[in-house]
């Protein structure tokens, strides 16, 4: 192993690294945003909003991300879309795990015992006090794992937007390899990092778990 | 001359869940400060009616009044939504489970609908609140969450919550069927101090004993229609329909073995 060539590189790895943070955080924010329309959505009275949500998620779960990704960098011109490669990367996946995360928020409001809401709406509080005052507090404490799940997941899909050309982990080391033929030391960088990044998220996670249930 | 009406005026209430009638025609009148308990095997629709009362299970046909007001009225969503939330305020539910909410203490539990609901400051609220629980006897638990009290605690807790909105009417849903044998007795003597308040309530219980010792009448509904009503002495003691003799001798021998 090339010790000395993995010293040399490896600030700009760093640099790389921040890429992928900063294309993380975007990602996941945007995720969120989608998750919380398409919950609403999946949860709404009306019959074409919960089609509208029920189609977002199986389209953007029944399509790899990586297609996603090629429609809207590669395809998007063609339809009058033009992005540069970072913001392709956020929307592309952002809205992606979104879908994911809209399954999650739903699964844990439709996890809160039903007879929590009855006795919200009996005591005469309206559908939507009910639900800010009495299930969104349960189900929070429910979410907030399986959407470090997905936020875990979306961390390492970023790594897909190397193939349009942003500047992150994976993309900064298939572009070192090409320069010093040694892919073992590259990619052995790249998946530390990456390994880095998910296990403070992970700690983050685990730290607001613990939080919500002590109440 | 006006006849006054009933407190509580449930006419030709009918429930189908798709094929299945649950209800069929069912009339009953509730006078203010009775006391109404409401037996039955389990699928009777004993529970439907309940909850048909404040509307959780809306019925399919018939109308139930409170006082001047119909219940459930048809009226556009938003109209509907605002009428509805009103009229739950002055019907008190208690559940079979509690239904309290766990991520609140007792008393934010107690307090959350009248603040909410009714601009109650947070002085005013914590009155209530305290006024409440210690008639349930559970003012040692204020700031306890509900995962730290037992069953017969968290129902009376949940008897509380449902005070606190002043209501005009208590609704029962088998409040005492998920207790331990032993816990029974401290949700019913609450009941009980009710009842001598005068709290118009109607009760769906198996606990016959109780029915017969604080109500003034009792039904005895089967299949969706109300097979027999009347005085607590009469339905206990000398049934005339042969289905509510069969079904209190089958009670009976449950609670014996």
């Amino acid at each position: 192993m090339d010790y000395g060539l993995m010293q040399r590189v490896f600030p700009f790895f760093l640099e790389a690294a921040w890429t992928t943070i900063t294309l993380s955080v975007l990602t996941a924010a945007l995720g969120l945003a989608c998750a919380i329309l398409g919950t609403s959505a999946r949860l709404s009275r009306f019959a074409l909003f919960r089609f509208l949500g029920a189609t977002y998620v199986s389209l953007f779960r029944g399509t790899p991300a990586l297609i996603q990704l090629f429609i809207l960098y590669f395809g998007g011109p063609q339809i009058g879309i033009q992005l540069d490669a970072f913001a392709a990367g956020v929307i592309g996946l952002g809205v992606n795990v979104g879908a994911y995360m809209t399954e999650t928020m739903r699964g844990a409001i439709i996890a809160v015992d039903r007879g929590q809401g009855e006795a919200a709406r009996t005591l005469g509080m309206s559908r939507w006090q009910a639900m800010c005052n009495v299930i969104l507090p349960q189900a929070m404490r429910l979410m907030i794992r399986p959407l470090g799940v997905n936020i875990n997941a979306l961390i390492k899909s970023t790594a897909l937007v190397a193939a349009i050309s942003v500047v992150e982990l994976t993309y900064t080391a298939q572009r070192y390899i090409g320069s010093t033929y040694k892919p073992f030391e590259m990619f052995l960088i790249a998946g530390l990092l990456y390994m880095i990044i998910i296990y403070v998220v992970g700690q983050g996670i685990s730290w607001a778990d613990r939080k919500a249930r002590l109440n | 001359m006006s006849q006054q009406k009933p407190f509580i005026d449930i006419r030709h209430a009918k429930k189908s869940f798709g094929t299945l009638e649950v209800l069929k025609d069912i009339s009953l009148q509730v006078e203010r400060g009775q006391i109404v308990a409401i037996i039955g095997p389990s699928g009777s629709g004993k529970s439907t009616l309940l909850r048909a009362i404040n509307d959780l299970d809306p019925l399919t046909g018939g109308e139930i009044w409170l006082e001047d007001k119909q219940i459930n009225k048809s009226l556009p969503h938003r109209q509907y939504e605002k009428h509805i939330n009103e009229v739950r305020q002055e019907i008190g539910m208690v559940f079979q489970h509690f239904n309290l909410f766990p991520h609140l203490r007792v008393r934010e539990n107690v307090t959350l609908a009248p603040k909410m609901l009714k601009g109650l400051s947070d002085a005013e609220a914590n009155a209530l609140a305290e006024e409440q629980l210690t008639k349930v006897g559970m003012i040692e638990r204020i700031d306890y969450y509900p995962s730290q009290l037992s069953g017969g605690q968290k129902q009376r807790v949940a008897i509380a919550r449902a005070l606190a909105m002043k209501p005009k009417v208590m609704l029962f849903d088998e409040a005492t069927s998920a207790l331990d044998p032993e816990l029974v007795e401290e949700v019913n003597l609450v009941m009980k101090r009710l009842a001598e308040e005068h709290m118009t309530m109607i009760i769906v219980t198996h606990e016959m004993g109780f029915a017969e010792s604080v109500c003034d009448r009792v039904l005895f509904m089967d299949q969706g229609v109300v097979v027999e009503e009347g005085p607590p002495e009469v339905i206990f003691r000398n049934p005339k329909n042969e289905r509510t003799q069969n079904f209190l001798r089958k009670h009976l021998a449950g609670h014996k073995a």
